[in-house]
């Protein structure tokens, strides 16, 4: 079944949302089985000539896609709003099955409207709901103005090429919203090893003996670097210290009562973005790293002899459209470790 | 070797926030791997957990069967059922990468030798960086359980000093309670309780384990959540299809043992069962087993009064002919097996005493629906009676199992107009629609809690057998029963003698 769908040039959020109404109400009477999403809303904001691009990212996010998507072209010089509106189905319903309808509002707005945005969107969002805003061609103006009534924002913190000013951004966001950081999710699956190599009780002890970690990264990835180095320090209860550029990279300390830790981050060249590799010694001489491989990470383990190992962790990349994916699964679960680490990481660059 | 104590070294600090927990190292060991649940199931389930990262860094897995079988044939046959029964399309380089963990050893399993060799390739594969757990999983027919398990004893499988042994069960955990209880005693001489993981896949089952959060994360119904509020409680599990090739299998089980012992009677300590005072294992299955234990087992005139069972007769399946249970190829043509059940059941304690609980399974039945449906009390005083509508119903809260996995709550309603008419209506909750994640296989979620050690959605050995106490009188009376079986239609809802168990009730339609 086609998906329904209403425009209209120069028009208000109250006329959007009515017929938003108007169509759940005959769609519901042709499809039966039509039941709308009710996981989230997510407004995104974007420029007008990459609005496809955007769509097409969020195509790709598979069935983590929001429920109702509010998404805001802003188009250079607009003075009057204009909308469109469409109600569909996720999938054709199979039989006995319900069809999960997708709401799409997308306006077109000036950059006027920006610093007003909440009074445009708020009667657009399903009341009730977790909203999240994402906004990945800048236009902060219009992200502060939905924090009142956003609870959630996703950010890529690899988008500003300042990193200081990237973790600051986060930073404050965090102060009021949850923040949900593309580039700490594409650290998961390292920060999940790390945790694992060091869950056996025999390991467990070795936390506290780490003596050097070097992170492995695509050049303009020093953000997800530096969370992963947050992580790691925040967690395991390191006094971070400022780190300082030398040799092509960025290297530093962090402090515990019993020694000081040598960090280092080392930019590499690689196409996906976020980390490239982690190696984390001992005092002992002993040492892990993970690095990307076909199929997995790459993990190996020198002991205390000197005697290496190597084995794949298997495990299939997630692909940017699965990292953004799980970036809607995420806004509505809550990660008590990112603000510590974002801490942690801001207190190495500042 | 130094054995360190996880209390004095406390919790991993790196775990916090991790949605996956890190699974210890392990060599996993299926028994029966070239069967059919092993195929459709297990080895699809390991390629998913491998796909999304949740495997140990150092994983093996060791397939046994009868038959010899060159390590690459073996593996050919794994990527084969991989590919034709995993959820997601396969990525190549990571389903090579677990093909190259996976080994083979080919050997009877009364023949115990074969465990010599067994032994000989877990220690050479832990000779690669260390020993590694050692988990068991059994997936052969259910008459080798008690001979694998001893041969596992016999051969010094069954423990290590240095790393945990762990062995994990399919269902079913004996025929009757006799057999349970000698199964059990095996089982017991060669493993401690907490080595032991009884499968029963529904506990795995995202819907199955939100009946737990559903009860206990909600204020709202715990008030109402007893014998003052509820009229009665029924649980179904239907399915529109009949026994296909499992002939078998199926005419020596019947549905009783198929569905009712072990699932449905899960279903049913997880409805009736008190808020566990923390989700551990132990704590969960008490509270389980407490539910089992004040069901009185039936005498044979309360069989006779409380059950029904019945088999299918020709009819009609998505509009074709279909024939009867007795036209099944390989279904004897006097065969007394039920393919339908139904039971009256109480709980006999404070909460649930008078309530009465209905289960119901059956083949071949008008739709497949698992459901557990909670009928709330008429309200006492009735002040909207005008003519027009059906009027008040009683409010009937129904949690969904399949297809549609949800929750939905019945309310009574005005129908717009200028008299006060009355009609119900629903509030539903969707999974399908508040969730848009797909949710994993059961067995991905069981296989990974065995190999971390995590024991709450497995069944407890006082569990199984206190299910079977409660089947064992039912079993044993229909087997002196000489009556001729009730029959249903393909394609209905039912026998007839169902709607008089449930009287003056009456089942949902299905």
């Amino acid at each position: 079944m086609p998906d329904d769908v209403w425009r209209e040039e120069d028009t208000t959020p109250a006329a959007v949302e009515a017929a938003l109404r108007r169509m759940f109400t005959e769609r519901h009477k042709e499809e039966r089985a039509y039941v709308p999403a009710r996981v989230m809303n997510m407004v995104v904001i974007v420029d007008r000539e990459f609005r496809g691009e955007i769509l097409n990212r969020l195509r790709r996010v598979g069935r983590f896609h929001p429920s109702r998507l509010v998404l805001v072209a802003v188009e250079p010089g607009r003075q009057r709003l204009a909308a469109t509106a469409r109600i569909g189905t996720e999938d054709a319903p199979k039989s006995g099955s319900i069809a999960v309808g997708l709401e799409r509002v997308e306006l077109l707005v000036g950059e006027r409207h920006l610093t007003k945005l909440d009074t445009i969107v708020d009667p657009l969002v399903v009341s009730d709901l977790a909203t999240m805003v994402w906004s990945p061609h800048g236009h902060q103006e219009g992200v502060d103005a939905l924090r009142r009534l956003a609870q959630i924002v996703l950010i890529d913190s690899l988008d500003e090429p300042d990193v200081e000013a990237a973790l600051a951004r986060a930073d404050d966001l965090s102060s009021d919203t949850y923040v949900v950081d593309l580039a700490w999710l594409r650290s998961t699956p390292w920060r999940e090893r790390v945790a694992a190599s060091f869950d056996a009780p025999q390991r467990r002890k070795d936390l506290g003996k780490i003596s050097a970690v070097t992170v492995r990264h695509r050049e303009d990835s020093r953000a997800a670097a530096l969370l992963f180095c947050g992580w790691l320090g925040s967690r395991l209860g390191w006094e971070p210290g400022a780190m300082a550029h030398a040799h092509g990279g960025w290297r530093g300390h962090a402090r515990t009562r019993k020694q000081d830790i040598k960090l280092t981050l080392e930019p590499v060249d690689q196409n996906p973005p976020g980390l490239a590799g982690v190696t984390i010694e001992l005092a002992s001489g002993q040492a892990m790293s993970l690095d990307r491989a076909p199929g997995g990470l790459c993990a190996r383990r020198r002991e205390r002899d000197g005697t290496e190992r190597s084995w794949i962790v298997m495990g299939a990349s997630r692909g940017e459209g699965g990292i953004l994916g799980e970036g809607v699964r995420q806004a509505l679960l809550r990660d008590p470790t990112y603000r510590p680490a974002l801490k942690s990481a801001a207190a190495m660059v500042g | 070797m130094t054995v360190l104590d996880p209390q004095t070294l406390g919790e991993n600090p790196l775990i916090e926030g991790l949605e996956r927990l890190p699974v210890p190292a392990t060599t996993l060991t299926i028994f029966g791997v070239t069967g059919d649940l092993s195929h459709r199931k297990l080895l699809p389930a390991l390629y998913n957990l491998a796909h999304e990262g949740a495997l140990p860094e150092r994983f093996n897995l060791i397939g046994v069967a009868r038959r010899e079988m060159p390590e690459d044939e073996f593996r050919a046959m794994a990527k084969d059922a991989i590919r034709k029964f995993s959820r997601r399309e396969p990525d190549p380089t990571v389903l090579d990468g677990l093909l190259s963990r996976m080994h083979y050893v080919g050997f009877s399993f009364d023949d115990q030798p074969g465990y010599g060799k067994l032994r000989e390739l877990i220690e050479r594969l832990d000779a690669d960086g260390g020993k590694l757990n050692r988990a068991y999983y059994l997936s052969t027919a259910p008459e080798y359980f008690p001979v694998i398990v001893e041969a596992l004893r016999e051969a010094g499988l069954n423990y290590d000093d240095d790393v945990d042994v762990r062995c994990v069960i399919e269902k079913p955990f004996g025929t009757d309670l006799e057999s349970a209880l000698e199964l059990q005693r095996v089982v017991e001489h060669v493993f401690r309780e907490q080595q032991v993981y009884r499968i029963d896949h529904y506990l795995g089952k995202e819907t199955v384990q939100n009946v737990m959060a559903f009860r206990f994360a909600n204020f709202m119904f715990e008030p109402v959540w007893n014998r003052n509020y509820i009229e009665h409680i029924q649980i179904t599990a239907a399915e529109d299809i009949g026994i296909g090739s499992r002939a078998g299998y199926y005419d020596s089980s019947g549905a009783l043992r198929d569905l009712v012992q072990n699932h449905m009677l899960q279903l049913l300590t997880l409805v009736c069962m008190e808020p566990p005072a923390s989700f551990e294992a132990d704590k969960v299955r008490d509270e389980k087993v407490k539910v089992l234990d004040s069901i009185t087992p039936p005498t044979p005139e309360e069989v006779y009064r409380n059950t029904v069972r019945a088999q299918y007769t020709a009819g009609h399946e998505g509009g074709e002919e279909v024939h009867g249970y007795l036209e099944e190829e390989g279904v004897p043509d006097d065969s007394r097996t039920e393919t339908y059940a139904a039971l009256r059941l109480e709980v006999h304690n404070w909460r649930w005493a008078g309530v009465p609980i209905f289960l119901r399974t059956g083949k071949r039945l008008a739709r497949k629906v698992t459901e557990i449906a909670v009928q709330l009390k008429p309200v006492p005083h009735l002040a909207f009676q005008s003519h027009g509508s059906v009027g008040v119903q009683p409010n009937q809260l129904v949690l969904t199992m399949q297809p549609n996995e949800g929750v939905s709550l019945s309310l009574g309603a005005k129908i717009p107009g200028s008299s006060m008419r009355i009609r119900p209506v629903n509030m539903e909750f969707l999974y399908g629609s508040a969730f848009m994640s797909q949710s994993p296989e059961a067995y991905e979620r069981l296989i990974l809690d065995a190999m971390r050690g995590e024991a709450t959605l497995f069944t407890r050995s006082d569990e199984v057998i206190a299910q079977w106490s409660i089947i064992d009188p039912i079993l044993k009376a229909w087997a002196a029963d000489d009556q001729p079986l009730h029959t249903y239609a393909s394609g209905s809802g039912g026998p007839a003698a169902a709607d008089e168990l449930i009287a003056p009730h009456r089942w949902r339609g299905l």
